[in-house]
């Protein structure tokens, strides 16, 4: 097997395309996961526009119904699954170990793993739409909608195969992340000093690990329907579509924790640091995270509260839906807490933290006015329900995320983002964000239906939805904006320094972009904020810090070394999922190539001998 | 053998290995999984519209047997964990020998009970019954696969001589996998077989 592993001798260089397929970075792997899921954001982002330019007018005949289906498909399903979820998996690869004070992840190769099955499970789902067999039966893809008699194309099976291919990324990055965050803090740095984004990332990480084996069995279900003559969904042999809703939903509602947790934890970051103040009530922001952490594993059926569930089970997912309200409202209360009194800096990165929290009200309120299950009859499936998740997941989610990258992005480029740019992407995108989601409330109490291609002129709902058309137009000069930014900021942004913008954490104590090894001594902290409390003990000693931690020779310090095998397990594994869609004999090939990527990378040291040391 | 002392001298927040916390932190995941699959199942016991039920061809005598036989492997795996402790290179090798072929002859009476349920009438699609129940001790079976090939895999670095104190994790995770999957399988053995092994028809039940 040594002979295995010496067949092509381990990479040794970070340069090139060669240095990225086989990096074991965590700054690299985040800056390839941001850079991925940024242009899935792109990609579904102009699916939106779309179904925006269809559902414009009444009676419009833009688009056919068959492709708008697979339009509103797609688009919600590359937003959850390849938009929002590695945009934090960005965050977590690049903040997480500069934040506790380590030298990279507990398993570098594994993240470098969890990375290429992202983006080949990615690719997977996508490849139908070169095949033009797209997924269409929305993004949680109801049964009995899916079996065979209404869906006979393969884009069920592209889908469900592509989100089991994504599953495994996922998890594997979690167990990654749960090692990493409670196995590798720096000394001193205790679990109640850990800054917030590091606890939101581990409260997630727990809900993936155990969310996502949940939806894998619902998925293998749904593929041995679709593939293997079984009925677990098919009423005809017995089965109950209902069950398929029972298990995307335990999945589906931790899911939704996880898609709103990491951007909690980047406001959680900015909000004091552009406040000038610590978080107000930090233990409480932490225990909120952990109670809404348990408590979104009791309110799934929410989701199912017109399936006829029996007035108990309304009951009690009433109250426990409005329930989860009040860790959430807690946050929203201490983040309040944190900019009072405080002296606050209106720099870009805290306008979308701001924006963050005003538009997640919004979207939170609408929430507890579903949770009511009499008021949810009249909601399920209307446009309420689409203006709802656009603003906790638009102005929620995204909008912590971009505050995380204009926040972070001096320290992964050395770079500023343009201010007034920044600022007008902000605006833009706010604006824009509530004239496009804004009247869907109202075009929903009015009877809109979700997921339909169009609508006659009779309804009224005509004008509501021009306006929201027009609001996608101004939300596209936002994202145009962005990128103008951010291309422009690559080319010659202002150098940020180490500490723009005199940030409390750890990452900010040494050189952007950090070293390969990041800390060249592995610091020590007493307390919570500590780079703050390093800067002014220094200036109270006369002595202010003026730059970065001074830079050592690599090759004094034990780095993981490059390795191939991460990606070649990772081709592996897509096959698997590919030969079940094509031919078994690609999926025998996909096993065996899974088996040796394993065995090499078994038999290869974490670091090769003969690099630095 | 580098990378195994290596491990040993890692230092961690908590004292626990990192490669251990993964493991269990996995296994976690894996319970979901298995959960999932028995929530299927009990879902839908007594609910298949047509035969073979349960009472018809599950054979609780013959199972006892090779779950007899998987508890056994678990016997030897603890024998292979602390052979390497004790640096005892012949039993290394015989215990983790002798876990794997225990794990082969489960795997054995797993394929002659699915053939025999095959000529019995019951496939994936015959019922629910056949549906759930392939599914979950399908992927059990898998599991179990799984581990004989990474057992294997241990044997061919025990052939070398290359296992011993210094390498007790390296052992030490397989039994962890090990374990869990027999664990599994006592749940789905009282579950699938001790109880809802003599199921008769949708009737029987109450409420069914």
């Amino acid at each position: 097997m040594v002979s295995i592993t010496g067949v092509i001798a381990r990479p040794t260089s970070y340069s090139g395309l060669w240095g990225w397929i086989t990096t074991v970075d965590h700054k690299r792997i985040g800056v390839l996961y941001g850079v991925t899921a940024f242009i899935m954001f792109l990609i579904a982002g102009l699916e939106a526009g779309a179904i925006r330019a269809q559902l414009a007018q009444p009676d419009n005949t833009l688009i056919g119904p068959g492709t708008f289906n697979r339009l509103f498909t797609m688009h919600a399903t590359a937003m959850v699954f390849m938009v929002i979820m590695p945009l934090s998996a960005s965050f977590f690869n690049f903040v997480v170990p500069l934040a506790i004070g380590a030298r990279d992840v507990a398993f570098p190769r594994l993240n470098a793993f969890s990375y290429w099955v992202f983006l080949f499970g990615t690719l997977l789902m996508h490849a139908s739409v070169l095949v033009g067999q797209v997924p269409d039966a929305g993004w949680f893809s109801y049964a009995n909608l899916t079996s065979t008699t209404y869906s006979p194309n393969d884009g069920l099976d592209f889908w469900a195969l592509g989100l089991l291919v994504l599953g495994v990324s996922s998890v594997a990055a979690a167990l990654n992340f749960m090692v990493t965050i409670i196995n590798m803090r720096c000394p001193g740095m205790t679990m109640m000093r850990m800054p917030v984004f590091i606890w939101m990332t581990l409260i997630t990480s727990i809900l993936l690990v155990l969310a996502f084996p949940v939806i894998t069995v619902g998925l293998v279900e749904l593929v041995l329907d679709r593939n293997f003559g079984t009925h677990f969904f098919d009423t005809s042999g017995g089965g109950d579509p209902i069950l398929w809703q029972h298990l995307f939903w335990v999945f589906g509602h931790p899911e939704v924790y996880i898609l709103i947790l990491p951007p909690m934890g980047v406001v959680s970051e900015i909000l004091p640091t552009f406040s000038r103040k610590p978080l107000f009530g930090y233990p409480v922001v932490v225990f909120s995270g952990i109670v809404i952490g348990f408590m979104s594993w009791a309110v799934w059926s929410h989701h199912m509260f017109t399936t006829g569930m029996g007035p108990t089970a309304l009951t009690v997912f009433t109250i426990t839906t409005m329930l989860i309200a009040v860790p959430t409202g807690v946050k929203i209360f201490n983040w309040i807490g944190t900019m009072w009194g405080g002296s606050i800096d209106l720099k870009t990165p805290m306008l979308f933290a701001i924006g963050f929290i005003s538009l997640f009200i919004i979207g939170g309120l609408s929430g507890v006015s579903h949770a009511v299950a009499p008021s949810d009859f009249q909601q399920q499936d209307t446009y309420y329900i689409v203006a709802h998740i656009h603003y906790v997941l638009f102005g929620g989610s995204i909008f912590g995320i971009f505050a995380g990258i204009y926040y972070w992005f001096p320290k992964m480029t050395g770079r500023m983002l343009g201010e007034g740019m920044g600022k007008a992407n902000f605006w833009f995108t706010f604006a824009g964000m509530n004239i496009t989601f804004f009247p869907m409330h109202f075009v929903g109490m009015n009877g809109m239906p979700r997921r339909i291609y169009t609508y006659g002129e009779e309804f009224g709902w005509g004008w509501l939805n021009s306006l929201s058309s027009l609001g996608y137009v101004v939300l596209f000069i936002g994202m145009l904006l962005f990128v103008i930014n951010l291309i422009q900021s690559l080319r010659n942004g202002r150098p940020s320094g180490h500490d723009p913008w005199d940030a409390p954490t750890l990452e900010w104590s040494i050189s952007s972009p950090p070293p390969v090894y990041n800390f060249a001594e592995i610091p020590r902290v007493e307390g919570r904020d500590p780079y703050w409390t390093t800067k002014r003990r220094a200036e109270a000693a006369g002595q202010p810090v003026a730059g970065p931690e001074a830079p050592v020779d690599v090759s004094t310090i034990h780095m993981p070394s490059p390795s191939y095998w991460p990606a070649f397990a990772a081709v592996g594994v897509v096959l698997i999922a590919a030969g079940l869609l094509t031919h078994y004999g690609l999926s025998l090939v996909g096993g065996l190539i899974a088996l040796l990527g394993t065995i090499g990378w078994s038999n290869e040291p974490a670091t090769a001998p003969q690099s630095h040391h | 053998m580098a990378h195994a002392a290596e491990h040993a001298i890692e230092e961690t927040t908590t004292g626990l290995n990192h490669r251990k916390m993964l493991m269990w932190v996995f296994l976690g995941s894996d319970c979901m999984f298995f959960a999932a699959l028995v929530a299927t199942y009990m879902v839908y016991r007594g609910q298949s519209l047509t035969g073979p039920y349960p009472i018809d061809i599950i054979d609780v005598p013959i199972t006892t047997i090779s779950t007899f036989v998987l508890l056994c492997s678990s016997f030897a795996m603890v024998q292979a964990l602390s052979a390497t402790n004790r640096d005892d290179q012949r039993g290394i090798r015989i215990w983790l020998l002798a876990t794997a072929i225990l794990g082969a002859i489960f795997i054995g009476f797993q394929i002659y009970e699915f053939n025999h349920f095959k000529n019995a009438g019951l496939t994936l699609g015959t019922n629910l019954f056949g549906a759930t129940f392939f599914t979950l001790t399908g992927f059990h079976g898998a599991h179990v696969t799984v581990g004989i090939i990474w057992l294997l895999g241990m044997l061919v670095v025990a052939m070398k001589g290359r296992l011993g104190p210094a390498s007790s994790l390296d052992v030490e995770l397989v039994g962890l996998y090990w374990h869990f999957v027999d664990i599994v399988w006592i749940i789905i053995f009282t579950l699938l077989y001790l109880i809802a092994g003599f199921d008769t028809g949708p009737a029987a039940l109450p409420g069914g």
